[in-house]
């Protein structure tokens, strides 16, 4: 139990996809301007990221890697993706208008949000099972929804602010998400080895 | 945010600010009369609410204290004459309103015999039905003195429809340089007192309590000495804090009820009456006098003999200032004109403008009392935080009505915001938070009113379809009913051409 | 290679399927948020966003080639409400500029035409044929649909003027 917990820690803060991976920056960037819309597209891409894990181990271990298909492996991957996320248009235009409007074009781009395919490629090469690539996924999702969060409540409040002509906007934006990604570094001194048993 | 409340929690009883008083010498002097001007101007809206509907002519003679414009609609107030004359016009005048617009204001040109119309008074108010009491105050125009003028009648009917258990008397008058209310609770207790029992008897009231501020001995045991007699009115001692006058603050300092932000005193068994209303419900029962003239304050650091003045309405600012002893050096070191107090009171672009039912004080202000210097950016000390008598976070509401984000202002309790300057008062970058929060309650009253009239132009525009509809369907009934009449005279026509060789 | 193919194939198949019938059950009819943005519009159809009727504007403001501001008669308030409801940023003090308007019609020349009384969508001209028309201004909604059309030119657009309690209290400049 522990050690699940740890899993979702480690993938979560101490390799962020985000901020340590440098993965997913886009939707970071672009979908970050008010909370609401932030925690949508987390949640959209919770969902995706975490199906993507498992439907990627699925593939990889019961078609893949037993017929030796290994080079059709991100092709596969981004076939799944594609219609996972097709799948998540879909039910989020039908149960929410307003968040489908707001997320607008990030919504279809989840599809080529590196931080999905990064995240179903860097699990396989962890050779997990298939609960373990779930958890995976999820703890990594989770971080990616954290750090949208945070850059979303940053951005609010930098709005409120008065910035210099020359940084307003994006250089703001980019300033303030280097930032949190020095303060994410401070997680890698959480020594998760040490603590399991 | 959060962390700005958890603060909010910790420091939650230090409210308010503390103000130099600058009361006196203009609290100590003796009261002065002003002799009637040759010309007033009676604003239609002295009040909150609708304006009145004037009942006078141009040319017509008027007795004082006569009937000049009617209250229209449930929230409204009378305007009477303030002396005897003529009906010279019904002329815009500027108002006593920061926007320096105009408003229509029934000009009396004094005949200076001063002379009364009919009054009916009552030797026994206590024998009145409070309906009764309420329906006298309403048609002397009796409106709250404090400085919001909303009408007492309204407020006493209200009151006694909802059975308030506490009357509580407002003698506190927190806003620095303003002494009118302590000069009436100096020289006439008595007076007030009877007002008060008057009140008391009108809304139902059980007990009484009356609340003036620490900085004023005199008052408190003038007060204290005349209400001896009552047992149920009780004069109390409150801090010297301003604004302590302020309703909410007052209840929750004298009875320890805190009213809801989304309701008012009423509804937690209390209501509030200044001092000076008091006085005005006196005469308008005792004696059938409307209300026809008020104590007010000139003071200010221009002001060469600053006091209190008795003066009839609707006499201009500037006569008010010449009968004082006028400005020093003719008002060459003039800061701020300012109608009523120095923190909520109100900017004037110039001194011709009328005395109203509500005006508490005439200030001229020197550049030394004025606060001045452009806004620095907010450094986000909190020092408003602290202030703020209502528990809000005045930086941040500031900060987002600066970025037009009034949604997110109305959302940190804009609407609870009382406009009485702590904020701005303590705030160490000079940043006009009050006016902010001002522009955005206007902003969102107009945004309001925008909504209602796209509203009623959506139901016009329906039932113009309607209409169109209605109509053509009606062209077309009777267009198949004239095709029907003239095919049923041909076929007569074509029967009886048929018919005529047989 | 066989098995490539196949395995891509029936993967696609699969997916295909699956996709197909989720659209069936999660198929959106229309677009429910013209419908929604349109109920917020006033409903006059004056044309002054140069749409086809509130509809019109209602589905181009959805669509992206309208602003939410293009509705003159619904002001501020209407480009906030529908600003907020599609999550979008909107320069509101572009509305600011020249303030609402209304018709007025000059008495010494109206002859009683009636013909702009017939074009005004909200009915907001009063007057019988061949007697002096007036606008009522609570219902006037300022689209100028019957300037045009008078043939003596005594109707015109004229601000609406400040009054006591319309007064807003200006935004504090600096700071």
């Amino acid at each position: 139990m522990g050690e699940l917990l740890l899993l979702l820690l480690s993938t979560a803060l101490v390799n962020n996809v985000v901020l340590i991976k440098f993965l997913g920056l886009c939707p970071v960037m672009g979908v970050s301007k008010s909370m609401d819309g932030a925690l949508g597209m987390g949640l959209a891409t919770t969902f995706v990221i975490t199906l993507a894990a498992g439907a990627s181990w699925v593939l990889e271990n019961w078609l893949l890697a037993p017929l030796g298909l290994g080079y059709l492996r991100i092709l596969t991957f981004i076939l799944v993706i594609a219609a996972v996320v097709q799948f998540t248009e879909m039910f989020i235009r039908k149960s929410s208008p307003g968040l489908y409007q707001s997320l607008g074009i990030y919504l279809p781009l989840i599809t080529t949000n590196c931080a999905v395919l990064g995240v179903a490629l860097l699990n396989v090469d962890q050779k997990f099972g298939l609960f373990r690539s779930l958890l995976y996924g999820f703890g990594s999702a989770l971080g990616f929804t954290l750090v949208l969060l945070v850059f979303a409540g940053l951005r609010e409040r930098v709005a409120l602010a008065r910035v210099p002509a020359a940084f307003a906007g994006a250089p703001i934006a980019f300033v303030t998400i280097s930032l949190l990604a020095l303060a994410f570094m401070g997680f890698s001194g959480l020594n998760v080895q040490e603590v399991s048993p | 945010m959060g962390i700005l409340t958890t603060f909010k929690d910790w420091f939650g009883n230090d409210w308010g600010v503390h103000p130099d008083d600058r009361k006196r010498p203009a609290a100590d002097a003796a009261v002065r009369v002003m002799p009637v001007p040759e010309r007033l101007w009676l604003p239609l809206q002295q009040h909150l609410g609708a304006p009145a509907r004037p009942v006078v002519l141009v040319g017509q003679r008027v007795k004082k204290g006569q009937l000049l414009a009617e209250a229209q609609g449930a929230v409204s107030a009378p305007v009477h004459a303030p002396t005897s004359g003529t009906v010279a016009a019904i002329a815009e005048i500027t108002a006593p309103h920061p926007s320096g617009l105009t408003l229509p204001a029934i000009v009396v040109d004094a005949d200076g015999a001063d002379e009364w119309g009919e009054r009916v008074g009552c030797a026994d108010p206590f024998a009145l039905a409070p309906d009764e009491i309420g329906r006298r105050v309403a048609a002397a125009g009796v409106v709250g003195l404090g400085g919001a003028a909303f009408p007492s009648s309204v407020k006493l009917a209200g009151a006694a429809r909802a059975g308030v258990a506490t009357l509580i008397v407002n003698g506190s008058e927190c806003e620095p340089y303003l002494s009118c209310d302590d000069r009436l609770m100096r020289d006439a207790a008595a007076a007030i007192v009877d007002g008060i029992r008057i009140m008391r008897h009108a809304s139902g009231a059980a007990r009484v309590l009356v609340g003036i501020e620490d900085n004023k001995p005199e008052a408190l045991a003038a007060m204290a000495a005349a209400a001896a007699s009552c047992a149920e009115i009780r004069v109390c001692r409150v801090p010297a804090r301003y604004p302590m006058g302020s309703e909410k603050q007052l209840i929750q300092a004298l009875s320890g009820i805190e009213v809801p932000a989304d309701s008012r005193p009423a509804d937690v068994g209390v209501i509030v009456h200044n001092v000076g209303t008091a006085l005005a419900v006196r005469a308008a029962i005792r004696d059938g006098q409307p209300l026809i003239s008020r104590l007010l304050t000139v003071n200010g650091g221009c002001v060469v003999a600053p006091g209190n003045i008795e003066v009839r309405l609707g006499t201009l600012a500037a006569d008010v200032l010449a009968f004082a002893g006028g400005l020093h050096g003719d008002g060459l070191g003039l800061a701020r004109r300012l109608l009523g107090g120095p923190m909520m009171g109100m900017q004037i672009p110039h001194w011709r403008v009328p005395v109203v039912k509500g005006t508490s004080g005439i200030l001229a202000l020197a550049a030394d009392e004025a606060a001045a210097g452009d806004a620095d950016p907010c450094i986000r000390c909190a020092s408003c935080v602290r202030a703020c008598p209502v528990g809000l976070l005045p930086l941040e509401m500031s900060a987002r009505i600066r970025n037009d984000a009034l949604d997110a202002a109305a959302a940190l309790g804009l609407a609870d915001c009382i406009a009485c300057g702590c904020c701005a008062y303590v705030c160490p970058s000079r940043i006009p938070l009050v006016q902010y929060f001002q522009h955005a309650k206007g902003e969102l009253a107009a945004r309001e009113r925008a909504r209602l009239r796209t509203d009623a132009t959506r139901k016009l525009a329906a039932q113009r379809q309607e209409r169109l509809a209605r109509e053509a369907s009606e062209k077309a009934a009777a267009a198949a009913r004239r095709k029907a009449e003239r095919a049923a005279q041909q076929s007569a026509a074509e029967k009886l051409v048929q018919g005529e060789p047989a | 290679m066989i098995a490539a193919v196949l395995s891509l194939t029936l993967l696609g198949a699969l997916l295909g399927v699956v996709l197909g019938c989720a659209d069936r059950f999660l198929r959106v009819e229309g677009n429910p948020l013209v419908d929604e943005i349109g109920a917020l519009m006033p409903g006059s159809n004056c044309g002054q966003c140069g749409f086809p009727g509130c509809a019109g504007a209602a589905a181009a403001i959805v669509a992206g080639s309208a602003a939410p501001t293009c509705c003159p008669p619904g002001g501020k308030a209407l480009a906030a409400a529908v600003a907020g409801r599609l999550g979008l940023a909107v320069d509101l003090s572009a509305l600011a500029d020249d303030g609402p308007q209304i018709a007025g019609v000059a008495e010494e020349l109206c002859i009683g035409c009636c013909r702009c009384s017939k074009v005004c969508p909200t009915d907001a001209i009063v007057g019988a044929a061949k007697q002096i028309h007036n606008v009522l201004r609570e219902a006037c909604t300022g689209c100028a649909n019957c300037v045009d059309l008078c043939p003596t030119e005594a109707l015109l657009l004229q601000p609406v003027p400040p009054t006591l309690p319309h007064w807003v209290m200006p935004k504090p400049l600096g700071a």
